[in-house]
């Protein structure tokens, strides 16, 4: 009895989840352009034909390919060494780094942004592609250090030790025996980092100069809706976009989740 | 390696609270670096302290809604699901989290609209008067729920809400079940296990949910921007004050708010226990 009671529970919590998104996809059929009426008076499948016309919104596709390509590049390889140094070796101020790590996830993204925006500043680095791509950096390295630090925390040290007693060197060592196991778990981390960076807007209203990012663009609909059926495609777009990386980097790290072990 | 977290970012947070001394010459608009209270003492005016004041109870309000949904759910997930439905759920409450920030928030705008999705339910369940009731309240109503406080509170509940679920989830499956089952044959009644054993143990997953919940709206500008009335928070003011204003100093002072709210509270849930059940 009680446990029905608590699924009903569970079921309608997941609902309260994905029912605006299902929702998003319903209104990209819609027929109405003028406003957000429901139920839509009927379903059409012209918009995705006048949002694949539009210029503005391919470049700022792109551009967010690029810099989230670039980001995922550099968290990948900070966040790699970060998670080997932390994983085992314990040395003064680790506790104060592993806590450094967790500031850019745990503190507002406003306050990255702004602090960046003003370190920028300081520095006279004009805004360009590649502040964004360093702003979107600072939190994705964490992602990918998350992801690498619970898979190296569950490799055998015996692998380890074994490599170095048969004669390979550190470099052999994680050439052959740490990089093949950590594979999936740094591929998961990169696309999560990956998702993360495409529709990452807060750090980028603070790093960003002239450029739009496709966030960027979809803030401005929404501010100041303009084109309602285009909005309502790129939405799905987005929606598609990041499932699908998000699904894969799931089915990598399966085995790492706590649920599982 | 490290020196990119060292010098970028910690540099950047520090030339950030130097700004917070500063203060902005009215007549040239440039930023004088004096060091000086100025911005501090900006802080207290009325305005500013009742959208700090604001933003802080939205903070408290949405972390307890977010705690009494997550709860039912994140239970449901560590004692009851199994196999494919436990996998099920675990990936229905990822995809949100990681999804589209922006996506979600244009959902919301399509649902909370006045010609929108809820406003069409409200009609056909002919609950119009319920949700005229709500929206004629003071403080929290306005003339259609996306222009209204409750429909920035409800987005907030949503955008957070499985950074709740995911670690509660996490501290009620370390609960072995011995203990629930010593528990019972003590002579507890459920009700009883759950408020001295479950509850407890699950406490520092509820801190460490929190403190995303917590620290999220504080720092959020654009929900608010987008939904709801137009009163400021504190994100809105911090950008406003750097944009629009250019008076970096002034958004370093009131950012460090924020700053200090959450450093106290990541101390208290720190000593809660609360970073192991990250």
């Amino acid at each position: 009895m009680r446990s029905n009671w608590l699924r009903w529970c569970a079921w309608a919590v997941v609902l309260f989840l994905h029912i605006p998104l299902a929702l998003i996809v319903l209104y990209a059929f819609s027929a109405e352009d003028k406003s957000y009426v429901f139920p839509p008076p009927a379903l059409t499948t012209q918009w995705f034909a006048v949002a694949w016309e539009r210029e503005d919104v391919w470049a700022a596709i792109k551009l967010s390919f690029q810099v989230a390509a670039c980001s995922t590049a550099v968290a990948l390889v900070l966040g790699t060494l970060a998670a080997a140094a932390l994983a085992r070796a314990s040395f003064f101020g680790r506790d104060v780094i592993s806590l450094l790590l967790i500031l850019p996830i745990a503190l507002p993204g406003i306050i990255t942004g702004i602090a960046l925006r003003s370190g920028l500043h300081t520095l006279e680095i004009p805004f360009s592609f590649w502040t964004i791509v360093i702003g979107h950096a600072t939190f994705c390295v964490v992602v990918v250090f998350n992801n690498a630090v619970a898979r190296l925390r569950r490799l055998n040290p015996n692998l380890i030790e074994a490599s170095m007693d048969l004669g390979a060197d550190g470099f052999q060592t994680v050439r052959y025996i740490i990089l093949p196991q950590m594979g999936s778990a740094l591929l998961a981390g990169a696309l999560l980092a990956f998702a993360l960076s495409f529709d990452e807007v807060i750090v980028t209203t603070f790093t960003a100069g002239q450029q739009t990012t496709l966030p960027l663009w979809m803030l401005q609909e929404l501010i100041r809706p303009r084109q309602r059926p285009v909005t309502n495609v790129v939405a799905v777009v987005i929606i598609a976009l990041t499932f699908i990386p998000i699904l894969v980097a799931y089915l990598l790290t399966r085995a790492d989740e706590p649920g599982h072990r | 390696m490290l020196l990119w977290f060292g010098v970028i970012y910690l540099g950047s947070l520090f030339a950030l609270l130097a700004n917070a001394f500063f203060r902005l010459d009215d007549f040239t608009g440039q930023v004088v670096r004096e060091v000086g209270f100025s911005n501090f003492v900006a802080l207290l005016e009325p305005a500013n302290l009742d959208s700090a004041r604001r933003t802080i109870v939205m903070a408290i309000a949405v972390t307890l809604a977010c705690t009494v949904l997550a709860f039912p759910l994140a239970y449901y997930m560590a004692r009851h699901a199994r196999g494919a439905q436990k996998a099920a759920l675990y990936i229905a409450v990822m995809l949100p989290l990681w999804s589209s920030y922006l996506v979600r928030l244009y959902a919301w705008k399509l649902l909370l609209a006045k010609e929108g999705a809820i406003s069409w339910l409200a009609q056909q369940l002919h609950a119009q008067w319920l949700l005229d009731l709500l929206l004629s309240t003071p403080a929290i109503g306005g003339p259609s729920l996306s222009f209204s406080t409750l429909g920035t509170f409800i987005v907030f509940v949503y955008m957070w809400l499985p950074f709740m679920v995911l670690p509660i989830m996490a501290a009620i499956e370390r609960i072995p079940s011995s203990t629930l089952e010593a528990s019972a044959d003590l002579g507890a009644r459920p009700a009883q296990t759950f408020r001295s054993v479950i509850l407890p143990l699950a406490l520092p997953g509820v801190a460490a949910g929190s403190i995303f919940t917590f620290s999220l709206t504080l720092g959020d500008f654009i929900i608010p921007q987008v939904i709801g009335d137009s009163t400021l928070y504190i994100g809105q003011i911090v950008y406003r004050q750097q944009g629009v204003a250019g008076n970096i100093p002034f958004a370093a002072a009131f950012s460090l708010v924020p700053i200090v709210v959450i450093g106290v509270y990541l101390w208290l849930a720190k000593r809660k226990g609360a970073f192991d059940a990250l």
